[in-house]
């Protein structure tokens, strides 16, 4: 049978040739910016648009390995912990209490009919259009952020418990309390540990916004952190900083995103598929 | 037959009428004998059960009555659709009936509760936990913290000894989806006995396993409970699986016909019939009873015949404890 290298349904390249492929559209990029990036300093020396790779890389090493006396600290380590620190914090809290509200709306009808609503309805707001409000009740300090992101990502994952809470066989629940589980016996030592791999799930899927959440509160109002970092040195144009922290962030995430999936894994064998 | 009406004896009013919330004064009499709730572990009477549909409402059992005494294998059959499984719920207490009573030991059921064990055919198990800590469950529940960490030991010891019975002790660490389909039957056969349930409820529990796998959980069933005494309630599709099993054999169809005027006639027990054997030894020489497939013939033409109904003075409850009630539309224009 025929088997073309890249194109029809039926493609199968050797494994050879499949480590070409994953890595093309990243070296295209990376050649495609060295490109653009000579001819502008070709053109402009000096210029701060377009560095090249070896400019960001000096500005790099600077960021990591100098000591900065104004705040006393190597700047990317210092921003990095700060900003990891409000991360965590912010997703912790959201997936806690997410998931507490998204199982005893699933399994207490009481529960349901009064959270539910609200929590569909909020779960709407645009959370960022929320910062001026945050900024005044807890202040441009830590909180501020931790609460952005909690709020950014807290109804999603009540919505998203509740639905994999309600698609739990009847029958397990039924069984459980033949088996002598109480009402509580039932969401603590019945229902939790059933879905708890779900919980990895809903708090990888949300992800994205808890980093969008800590960039743009980073942004707009702090004094150190990745996204306040960015957002600083654009006003010296110095985006031979800007792209390496860009790219710093991206690997974190990939990092986190990753940690989750094994952690997951490890932690819950018995989930298959 | 001879049997015709046996069982027959009172009417009830209109089973129509909404019973009130308090027990009612029950005098159903039965051959001169008064039929009290408290008499047979397992009591059902005027059990109807009505789904809401599109066009109104759908009647699933119309008027069920029903005795089962403490100990009884009693297999119930039926054409598919006619409602075992909801006669099934309806005992458990995953679903509420719209008119009438159910009484275990005397006492009005409620929702699912320790009286009453449960094995399904799919979800037999916790896929979280392993086939011991399966097992544990219903010690684990029935104990405070303190006391569990106190006997832990002890009933882990006694739960491995259980698994043994079932073959299971080499896989006691391992996750349900890593079993057979016929292990993780064995495992919740003895993870509901464990609790000691009044009564034993199984839905079709070999339903989804291989022919073989299938007879040496017939067999396995059987032997645990001759070991224990159980009463159990055993729903299957399987008539030979049915009489094979059970002590009694229970037909439930919408395969009748009575003096009412309706098109569409919710299940009722058409059939209801001793298979005159207890226990492992007596079940395997039956099978080579030409009275076997006899009684199979017999269930089939009382409740699986569209063709060929029975009418609602016809049926054959020849089971001691059987009875029905009767109300005089459905009585009317019987000869």
């Amino acid at each position: 049978m025929e088997k073309p290298y890249l194109f029809g349904i039926h493609a199968e390249p050797p494994e050879a040739l499949v480590w070409v492929y994953r890595a093309l559209p990243f070296v295209i990029v990376l050649m495609a910016y060295s490109m653009l990036s000579m001819t502008y300093l070709a053109e402009n020396p000096g210029g701060k648009l377009f560095p090249s790779f070896t400019m960001m890389g000096m500005r790099l090493w600077d960021l990591a390995f100098s000591f900065d006396a104004r705040t006393q600290t190597y700047l990317l380590w210092a921003d990095t912990y700060t900003s990891l620190f409000r991360f965590g914090m912010g997703l912790a809290l959201g997936a806690a209490l997410g998931l507490l509200i998204g199982v005893n709306m699933a399994l207490f009808p009481g529960m349901r009919y009064m959270l539910l609503p609200f929590v569909t309805a909020v779960s709407n707001i645009p959370t960022l259009a929320l910062l001026p409000l945050i900024l005044l009740a807890v202040g441009i300090g830590d909180m501020a952020k931790v609460t952005l992101i909690f709020l950014g990502v807290v109804f999603y994952i009540a919505r998203d418990m509740y639905t994999s809470v309600s698609e739990l066989p009847e029958e397990l629940l039924v069984k459980a309390r033949t088996l002598g589980a109480s009402q509580l016996g039932l969401v603590y030592r019945v229902v939790l540990p059933m879905v708890m791999p779900r919980l990895f799930e809903a708090v990888r899927l949300s992800l994205g916004i808890a980093w969008w959440s800590l960039i743009a509160s980073e942004g707009i109002a702090a004094t150190e952190g990745l996204g306040y970092r960015i957002f600083l040195m654009r006003r010296y144009l110095d985006m031979a900083g800007i792209i390496p922290y860009v790219v710093w962030i991206t690997l974190l995430a990939f990092t986190i995103n990753y940690a989750l999936v094994y952690a997951q894994r490890y932690l819950y064998p018995w989930k298959q598929e | 037959m001879a049997i015709l009406q046996k069982g027959i004896s009172v009417l009830s009013d209109s089973p129509h009428i909404e019973e009130p919330v308090v027990a009612p004064q029950i005098n159903i009499v039965k051959n001169g004998e008064v039929l009290c709730p408290k008499d047979r572990m397992l009591h059902i009477e005027d059990v109807i059960k009505e789904y809401p549909t599109s066009e109104g409402s759908k009647i699933v059992l119309d008027n069920v009555d029903l005795r089962v005494a403490a100990g009884e294998f009693v297999a119930l059959v039926g054409p598919s659709g006619c409602g075992k499984s909801t006669l099934l719920r309806l005992i458990l207490g995953q679903e509420e009936a719209t008119s009438g009573n159910i009484y275990l030991d005397g006492e009005r059921i409620g929702h699912p509760d320790e009286r009453r064990g449960i094995v399904y055919q799919k979800y037999t198990l916790f896929p979280n936990l392993s086939v011991l800590d399966n097992i544990l469950l219903g010690y684990r529940w029935g104990l405070s913290f303190t006391e569990w960490r106190r006997q832990k030991q002890d009933i882990r010891a006694r739960a491995i000894d259980y698994l043994k019975i079932a073959n299971l002790e080499e896989h006691k660490d391992k996750y349900p989806h890593q079993l057979s389909g016929g292990q993780q039957q064995r495992a919740a056969v003895l993870q509901a006995l464990i609790k000691d349930p009044k009564i034993l409820m199984m839905d079709e529990p070999f339903g989804a396993l291989d022919p073989g796998s299938r007879e040496r959980m017939q067999v396995f069933l059987l032997e645990q409970w001759e070991r224990t005494g159980k009463t159990i309630f055993f729903v299957t599709h399987d008539l030979e699986e049915a009489v094979f099993l059970a002590t009694r054999v229970i037909v439930l169809s919408q395969h009748y016909t009575d003096g009412r005027d309706v098109p569409l006639r919710g299940a009722r027990v058409v059939c209801d019939i001793t298979t005159g054997k207890r226990g492992v030894a007596a079940s395997t020489k039956s099978k080579l009873d030409p009275k076997f497939a006899q009684t199979i013939e017999h269930i089939r033409d009382r409740g699986f015949q569209p063709s060929h109904l029975y009418h609602v003075t016809q049926f054959d409850l020849s089971h001691p404890d059987s009875f029905h009630t009767v109300s005089p539309e459905e009585l009317e224009g019987t000869k």
